[in-house]
């Protein structure tokens, strides 16, 4: 490739592993305090090791129910935000329909708004509808706020399909649900995982969203429960919100390691839009 | 010949299948209908009509819901906190989002080609992490940070003897945008990862062969190269962070008084602290019709073909 000079090569790797060590900084305090018996606002070593903080945080079944509360928000999100799409993408790709182009134009339109501002009516109509604390319909909401990008990013996927593989497995004698089911979701996992894992991640990571509709303490998943240590009184637990930080980060971290892999294909826009 | 004849009868059926196609598409669409128009379009239009009226939590407007007209508009471009307000929205987004992390992500993905493998997986993984961490953590993560006993304040004063400063006090709007920039410089990167493995290599060797400076082939043909791939960046960047609302809430609260006030926490404050929600409402519509704009120009930019 291009040739550089030493110097410069060399000032590029300083320069990055200085970008890294300022990108760790904040994070490596999550994980030094959370075993740390003294655990303190600034960074430092632990003077020794300690689980008690991870075990203060496992045995409070407060804080366990919480994290239940979230993976199955989280889990029923992933599951019908990937059913849903699948629905409405394989028309959307496969079919001559009249309102195909507005319809497009809406979903992408509706992806990028800012999902912050219609809280307030969504707020209003939770009231009148007697729906604050349901978690059922919090969960509906979200569903809804994430349908629009499954929907994109489904039909782009189901575009890349070859739509002769299928018309083989109908010749063969599938039907058109067998055909989506034995030829275009094998090919389309990768794309369907992408989506599961960014809606899942995206949903456990959604603080907004539960701390308005639910008020009832024993109905909040893990992203609002977290804000307990940092309590009113201003003493700070700060080993235990780092355990509480450490294993509410796990999760996301599996999924985006096993996501990894697939994830590249998402940020090239060149084919992404068709 | 026969095929006059041929051709009617077999237009019969065709448009019959293109009818049982759509009846087919239309139910395959309801759930994603019905769910789009209750929690999507629905509170969209609730939003233009509760921005017209007195609508309250608490006090003699909570019982009588009535309109009020341009009221709300009157009252928001009198306040004098809600062109502060845009104007913190845009400071935020321009510098954290459009400068910082297109910046940055650019500048990180740019310097990581041709590296050692190794290196670029951990330099790599390393910003990713912070991207992939939760917004509210990462607002822990650099209150720790950034907090009166806090890291800064600990190497500052050892490596330098400073006193320590209460950042999130003294620098708020800067604390908020250098922990955004943190979080999404990541997504950014690889973006521009993605981008700058298309280019072909020939292109960048003739330059080199015909004279080019490294100044010269990064600014004619590089940058060149992904020019598309900038602009929309930083149209996604920009949508994603003018809704920001988590990360300033865990980390000043919007504060200290409205410092950090950017629309979204201006909005959570009017609405729900207040419990002024037609005022609330009429808040986010701004942010709406903003976002709704940015989202325009972003199909524009995207040129979108269906």
């Amino acid at each position: 490739m291009m040739r550089e000079n030493k110097g410069m090569r060399a000032l590029q790797y300083l320069i990055l592993a200085i970008i890294a060590v300022l990108f760790l900084l904040p994070l490596v305090w999550m994980l030094f305090s959370s075993v740390d018996p003294h655990a303190i606002q600034a960074i430092k070593l632990p003077s020794h090791l300690t689980m008690a903080n991870f075990s203060a945080i496992l045995t409070d079944p407060n804080i366990m129910r919480s994290f239940g509360i979230g993976l199955l928000v989280s889990g029923f999100q992933a599951f019908f935000v990937v059913a849903i799409s699948v629905l409405a993408a394989y028309p959307l790709s496969r079919y001559p329909l009249p309102w195909k182009k507005p319809f497009l134009l809406s979903i992408l339109f509706l992806t990028s708004l800012p999902m912050t501002a219609v809280i307030v009516p969504v707020y209003q109509m939770f009231l009148y509808m007697k729906w604050q604390n349901s978690l059922i319909a919090t969960t509906i909401f979200m569903i809804s706020t994430s349908l629009p990008y499954g929907i994109w990013m489904m039909k782009n996927f189901m575009d890349s399909v070859p739509e002769g593989l299928e018309e083989a497995a109908w010749i063969d004698g599938s039907s058109v649900w067998g055909g989506v089911r034995k030829v275009v979701m094998p090919l389309m996992l990768p794309g369907i995982f992408t989506i599961a894992i960014f809606t899942f991640t995206g949903s456990w990571g959604n603080f907004f969203v539960p701390f308005i509709l639910i008020t009832a303490p024993e109905k909040l998943p893990a992203s609002v429960t977290i804000f307990q240590f940092f309590g009113n009184n201003g003493l700070v637990d700060y080993g235990q919100l780092a355990a509480f930080s450490v294993l509410y980060t796990l999760p996301v971290v599996v999924l985006y390691t096993f996501a990894q892999r697939y994830m590249s294909k998402g940020f090239s826009f060149g084919g992404a839009v068709k | 010949m026969d095929a006059a004849g041929v051709v009617p009868p077999r237009k019969k059926p065709r448009n019959a299948q293109d009818k049982a196609k759509r009846k087919l598409a239309f139910w395959l669409m309801i759930p994603s209908f019905v769910l789009l128009l209750i929690f999507f379009i629905t509170p969209m239009v609730l939003t233009i009509l509760f921005s017209f009226t007195n609508l309250s939590l608490t006090g003699a407007n909570a019982s009588a819901l009535k309109f009020i007209g341009f009221q709300n508009f009157v009252t928001m471009f009198k306040d004098p906190q809600l062109a502060q307000s845009v104007w913190k929205t845009i400071i935020f987004v321009v510098f954290s989002a459009v400068i910082g992390q297109c910046f940055f992500g650019f500048l990180i993905a740019f310097m990581m080609r041709g590296k050692n493998r190794t290196f670029r997986r951990i330099v790599g993984l390393i910003i990713i992490a912070a991207w992939v961490t939760p917004e509210v953590v990462v607002g822990f993560c650099w209150v720790a940070f950034l907090g009166d006993n806090g890291t800064l304040n600990l190497l500052a004063h050892s490596l330098l003897g400073m006193k320590p400063v209460a950042w999130l006090y003294t620098f708020p709007m800067i604390s908020i945008v250098i922990a955004n920039i943190w979080r999404g410089t990541a997504f950014s990167m690889m973006v521009f990862q993605t981008a700058l493995d298309d280019i072909p290599a020939e292109v960048e060797e003739a330059a080199v062969m015909d004279g080019a400076s490294r100044w010269q082939l990064v600014t004619k043909i590089t940058i060149p190269m992904v020019r598309g791939t900038i602009a929309t960046n930083i149209m996604l960047v920009t949508l994603q962070t003018l809704g920001v609302f988590s990360l300033i809430y865990t980390m000043t609260g919007g504060g200290p008084g409205n410092a950090t006030a950017t629309l979204p926490v201006f909005m959570y404050k009017q609405a729900f602290v207040a419990y002024q929600l037609g005022y609330g409402t009429a808040i986010s519509l701004v942010l709406l019709l903003i976002g709704a704009l940015a989202s325009l120009l972003y199909m524009r930019v995207l040129k979108v073909r269906l």
